[in-house]
């Protein structure tokens, strides 16, 4: 398992390349890719903030827990920070089973994860010109103080 | 006690800076903080009561009691992926 946070161009070749094994029949890989639009506006770019040191430690937290809902199964992810154009791979995760369902069903898992408790923003530019931070999820705390 | 505050995104907005010192009485919490942030006023009212915050780069609920030189980050709405 390999998670990683980014500031450089992700090539989706080499996420892909982390997984896979002799005894896996299905490798997958999933692209979070900036769009060009968003709740009717226009957009140019994303600037990806994050909370660097947290997010790699949630990270590999989230991939931990997949991995242990699917036994046997490899994952990589990595999240980009930083402006982003249009086009431009901004999430990358990679997951490779024996068989095809536990990859597509890890792969989603770690998604939803990601989503909820990732900590990265997004800084949306518009053509034209305004620009703001992406409504997001509330991240789930813990019920009871760890200390 | 004194702890290390990270402010993020929108909330790094609001209060014009990423990053500040703040003292607090003994047996303070995360929520003790989040009150004593917002009783500056000015964009730090904006600030959420019910703001999520990781103490020490964790997830941590509101009654997290807090100890001297603790790392704590305002997390707003995450928006990854």
């Amino acid at each position: 398992m390999r998670t990683w946070i980014t500031h450089g161009v992700i090539d989706p070749a080499a996420v892909l390349a982390e997984v896979g094994a002799p005894e896996h029949g299905a490798a997958i890989l999933f692209l979070g890719v900036v769009r060009d639009h968003n709740e009717g506006r226009a957009v140019v770019s994303i600037r990806y903030e994050a909370y660097e040191a947290m997010a790699e430690r949630v990270l590999a937290e989230a991939a931990a827990e997949a991995a242990a809902r699917a036994p046997g199964v490899r994952i990589a992810a990595v999240h980009r920070v930083g402006e982003l154009r249009v086009g431009e791979v901004s999430l990358a995760v990679a997951v490779s089973s024996a068989h095809r369902a536990e990859a597509f069903d890890t792969a989603r898992d770690l998604l939803e994860e990601i989503k909820r408790r990732l900590p990265v923003w997004k800084d949306e530019r518009y053509a034209d010109g305004e620009r703001r931070w992406v409504g997001g999820e509330t991240p789930p705390l813990p019920q009871e103080a760890g200390r | 006690m004194r702890v290390r505050l990270l402010l993020f995104a929108q909330y790094r907005d609001f209060a014009g800076t990423s990053e500040l010192e703040v003292d607090l009485p003994d047996g303070a919490s995360a929520a003790t903080l989040v009150a004593v942030l917002r009783s500056r006023g000015g964009g730090f009212e904006r600030i959420p009561a019910a703001a999520a915050v990781a103490v020490n780069q964790e997830y941590a609920p509101p009654d997290t009691p807090l100890r001297d030189g603790d790392e704590v980050a305002l997390i707003p709405p995450v928006a990854g992926g």
